[in-house]
């Protein structure tokens, strides 16, 4: 039983140590000067210089705001219409709901990451390309949001609604005031994983913007890594670590209650 | 539109020096491909442009990487809002004359002092510029490769530190002599490093003329990447690795180079011009720059973006984006672009300035891009050029990678290239 | 009548959701269809009806069939490797361990850091000579390594970052429904007798299936969609080896310029996708209800 147990100690802590390294790395290159880079000195100096450097460089500031507008208006799109959807498919029977809950799982499948081309077609059309709502548009409407929230929903006690009736509340406040609250474990754990991957999403970002005032923070970071000359690693990592700085500090901070709205919203 | 708009307004009031009532307006936009100090400059120089030029309103638009800055204006033109002028790599004058966007500069160039303006710059940069017999780009940010080298390991390794070598054959003597094992005979040190990352046919470019190939014609509809000259070439390349053992094996990374070159992986590399600053700034070693090594002749390509002008724009905006390119290649601003970034001054007028004699003096280095244009021809671009260059690195890449020989690999090359480009002939 | 106006509350609840889906997703899908029967304009040529001839260019293309191929070994490697690394995670971190809140957070950053940032990280670890792994190697005495430059190996260095980025994503789902497994079921085996084992087996195992099943839509969605890391290691190279379909889509329509055959290939992706849908909501229907 010990045995077992030192085992498994070891076994997590060793694919702890391997999975923390890229971060470990980060942190290490952003912190010493370009000249360590590739030699792990425990008396190397600390510098502060390549963040400095790093702001200077690019208009991270400007970057940082822009990806934080963007994961705003999709999360906020998101909950809207997604609240709105889950609902009707929650608690209405209707003609069509059995092949419109169909095109809603669709989704999950084929996501606009993947519609590229016709997408760009269509920013272009209405005439959005290098805007941050061109960026939010395909992701607004969310299948998997959706899908996420209708189970929530089904499960609140018909009872509730009945009650909430009789005393003559409207749809909308009944929604608003009955089915959101019990809700928001799912709103948290739905929000931290769309926060998550629109702060790091890059392939349509990177097609949809070319300037400075829409650029997201991982398109930015990829200019910025990519110049002619040359990698310089102590610089990217410490641009990387000041731009994932909030959102990492906010899993490290909330890791716990991140997996218990997860567990409590059901997704399993 | 309104995103347009608002972006007008922010660059109104970065140049808020500007005349008020100005009475042409035109859009620039400009890539950046050697970090931040460059952008700067840019809009210093535009800056100063139009505080002294009354009636021009110039908006110096910062459009990313050279990737970037091609697909915003393609979008913008066919969006109908096209910019009148924007800087573009040199290569993608064909794509831009494909979807019908540019003009050329001949038009415009009326006095006698504008054609002989039109006819100062180094004729290497000239061949990416001109087709047709017509003027389509002004070199402005360009580049071509060099030999830097390791001074301190040519000594360690009993090499006169300040001869590099002239030749192929000098490349491959040195090399050997410089790579350096441990006791396991594990490599410690390479001789040379030719990076194949990502667009591995630049620098590849400079075996093929050095073996006296060509590899596109001036019409950009016939590429030669199966003639003999080239496949010895890329046998040469693959044999570094292969045969000579002085060069690691594989696709070697472009991005990792100067820090291999600083780390003592390598003591010889071949990379842009653009680095040269870099490698002052960071080689904790003295090391030397150099021309490409010869082999049947010297040779390099040039690289680097060009001015194009737009079509869309009015006589007064062309007229105007014409004045202002002839003002910023002028000798004094040129220098000062030069020196802030590490671009070789396309016009021989630069030179002679006394910024550029003094920075020369100060650090000689920089003479040697100078000096090796006279061997340098037109970067590899045709039609369909993304698609066409993307052929040829693919080829490299299968020879390097040791999938297929050189002949077989060019060979395939050239019929898909040749697929490509009948339709432009 | 009263029916009536619930059907159209609850039409216009779903109205202004479906304007969004149908416009950026299924729309899309079906115009991709109708693009690839067209040429591509360009400045001088407006597009033109090209029957299937984009789908004979597709057919007679080898760095189609190279991508395709590669995208197989990349959902064949990546799906059940990051699936069980994921869940193995979780059991760990479900259980007493020393120090375990630093285990967790180590296991939760590749959700954190984004694709494009960590592949430089990457690269340096991949870096012939100087790098991570050949530091590492370079004491133990092996030699020079060159993953993401040679053919052979380029596309698995890929598949690792990928793997490293998605274990740490599912464990979230896992942790999550380990924790919802009553304890008193577990304690009723032990009282039986059951080994850890089959514990795990009869127990567990089956009562994380629907977690399974849904972290593996994702992780099949996702095999076909990551691809941000490509383009700072690999760039698809070297001559392909290691492109995926999507990076490979990306180049033709944004590089190339080539939007018909783009769509093309968008429409071969569809259908795979197509088929597996069809193939998960068989499974979906089997082995998980949702009421």
């Amino acid at each position: 039983m010990t045995a077992d147990r030192i085992l498994n100690t070891a076994g997590a802590w060793a694919l702890a140590l391997i999975w923390v390294l890229p971060l470990a790395y980060a942190i290490w290159t952003a912190v010493h000067p370009a000249a360590y880079e590739a030699r792990f000195d425990l008396f190397a100096p600390l510098t502060l210089e390549n963040f400095i450097k790093a702001w200077n460089a690019a208009p991270f500031g400007r970057y940082f705001l822009n990806t934080f507008v963007l994961v705003t208006v999709i999360l906020a799109g998101q909950i809207v219409l997604c609240t709105f959807a889950a609902y009707a498919f929650a608690r209405y029977q209707f003609p069509g709901r059995g092949v419109l809950f169909g095109l809603v799982l669709l989704q999950l499948l084929i996501m606009p990451d993947i519609l590229i081309v016709e997408n760009y077609k269509a920013i272009r059309l209405l005439d959005l390309v290098d805007t941050i709502p061109a960026i939010a548009l395909p992701y607004i409407a969310s299948g998997f949001g959706i899908f996420l929230l209708r189970q929530t929903f089904m499960s609140v006690p018909k009872e509730l609604e009945e009650a909430a009736q009789v005393e003559g509340m409207s749809t909308l406040g009944i929604l608003v005031k009955v089915y959101m609250p019990l809700a928001i474990p799912t709103y948290l754990a739905y929000g931290l994983v769309s926060v998550s991957h629109h702060w790091n999403n890059f392939l349509w970002p990177l097609i949809i913007t070319n300037s400075v005032e829409t650029r997201p923070v991982t398109v930015g970071l990829s200019i910025f890594s990519a110049i002619d000359s040359g990698v310089e690693w102590s610089v990217i990592n410490a641009a990387t670590l000041m731009t994932s700085g909030p959102l990492l500090l906010a899993f490290l901070l909330f890791q716990r209650q991140f997996v218990q709205s997860f567990m409590r919203a059901g997704i399993k | 539109m309104l995103m347009t708009k608002f972006k007008a307004a922010a660059a109104a009031l970065a140049f808020a020096a500007a005349p008020a009532a100005a009475d042409v307006d035109l859009q620039f936009y400009f890539p950046v491909a050697v970090g931040g100090a460059a952008a700067d400059t840019i809009e210093e120089l535009t800056a100063q442009y139009v505080a002294e030029n009354e009636g021009v309103n110039i908006e110096a638009i910062y459009a990313g990487s050279y990737q970037d800055t091609v697909a915003k204006a393609l979008t913008a033109a066919r969006g109908g809002n096209a910019p009148q002028l924007s800087v573009i790599l040199s290569v993608d004058m064909f794509t831009l004359l494909d979807e019908d966007l540019i003009m050329p500069f001949d038009d415009f160039a009326t006095s006698e002092e504008d054609k002989a303006w039109l006819n100062s710059f180094y004729p290497a940069f000239m061949e990416n510029s001109q087709t047709g017999g017509k003027t389509y780009g002004i070199p402005f940010q360009r580049s071509t490769p060099v030999l830097y080298w390791n001074k301190e390991a040519f000594k360690a390794a009993g090499l006169d530190p300040e001869t590099p070598p002239a030749t192929w054959d000098e490349m491959v003597e040195m090399g050997k002599k410089l790579t350096l094992k441990d006791d396991a005979g594990n490599v410690t040190q390479w001789g040379v490093r030719i990076p194949s990352s990502g667009f591995p046919y630049w620098l590849f470019q400079g075996l093929t003329t050095e073996n006296g190939a060509i590899l596109a014609n001036a019409d950009g509809n016939e590429v030669s990447f199966d003639d003999p000259k080239v496949v010895e070439a890329l046998d040469y390349l693959v044999d570094l690795s292969k045969e000579h053992k002085v060069m690691a094996p594989g696709i070697i990374e472009w991005g990792a180079t100067p820090k291999a070159f600083f780390e003592g992986q390598t003591a010889m590399m071949w990379t842009s011009t653009g680095n040269l600053t870099n490698v002052r700034k960071n080689a904790p070693f003295d090391f030397g720059v150099a021309m490409l090594p010869a082999n049947k002749r010297r040779g390099a390509p040039t690289g680097g973006g060009n001015f194009f002008l737009f079509k869309g724009a009015s006589d007064e905006q062309a007229k105007a984006a014409f004045d202002f390119v002839k003002w910023i290649s002028g000798p004094e601003q040129s220098a000062k672009w030069t020196i802030a970034t590490g671009y070789v001054a396309p016009r021989p007028e630069t030179w002679e300035t006394e910024t550029m004699k003094a920075y020369a003096a100060e650090f000689p280095p920089v003479l040697v891009a100078r000096d090796q244009l006279e061997h340098a021809v037109a970067e590899l671009s045709t039609y369909e050029n993304q698609r066409v260059t993307r052929i040829f690195n693919d080829a490299l890449a299968a020879a390097i990678t040791g999938q297929k020989t050189s002949e077989e690999a060019l060979k395939e090359a050239q019929a898909k290239a040749d697929a490509i480009l009948q339709d432009y002939r | 009548m009263l029916r009536t106006r619930g059907w159209i509350h609850a039409w216009l609840l779903l109205l202004p959701g479906f304007v969004f889906l149908i416009a950026f997703t299924h729309l899309p899908a079906l115009t991709t269809l109708w693009s690839s029967f067209f040429t591509t304009p360009r400045g001088r040529r407006p597009a033109k009806w090209a029957g299937l001839e984009n789908y004979d260019t597709l057919i007679g293309d080898p760095i189609f069939w190279k991508v395709l191929w590669n995208n197989a070994i990349y959902a064949a490697g990546t799906i059940p490797l990051s699936i069980i690394i994921a869940l193995v995670m979780a059991l760990w971190v479900n259980r007493q361990l020393a120090g375990r809140g630093f285990v967790r957070m180590a296991y939760f950053t590749p959700t954190v850091l984004p694709m494009i940032a960590v592949a430089n990280i990457w690269m340096f670890f991949y870096t012939p000579g100087f790098g991570l792994i050949d530091q590492i190697g370079g004491a133990l005495g092996f030699g020079q390594t060159n993953i993401l430059g040679s053919a052979n190996s380029a596309l698995f260095g890929v598949m690792v970052v990928t793997i490293w980025k998605e274990a740490g994503f599912f464990m979230i789902f896992y942790l999550a429904a380990l924790q919802t497994i009553p304890t008193s079921l577990i304690e009723a085996a032990r009282v039986e007798g059951a080994g850890g084992w089959t514990i795990f087996r009869r127990i567990t195992l089956p009562l994380l299936m629907p977690t399974t099943l849904f972290v593996s839509i994702n992780a099949v969605v996702n095999s076909f969609r990551m691809v941000d890391h490509i383009f700072i290691l690999t760039g698809g190279g070297p001559d392909n080896a290691s492109s995926l379909l999507l990076f490979y889509i990306y180049e033709v329509a944004f590089r190339f310029w080539d939007t018909a055959y783009a769509a093309t290939l968008t429409v071969v992706l569809l259908v795979f996708l197509m088929i597996l849908a069809i193939g998960q909501f068989f499974l979906f229907d089997r082995k998980v209800h949702y009421r």
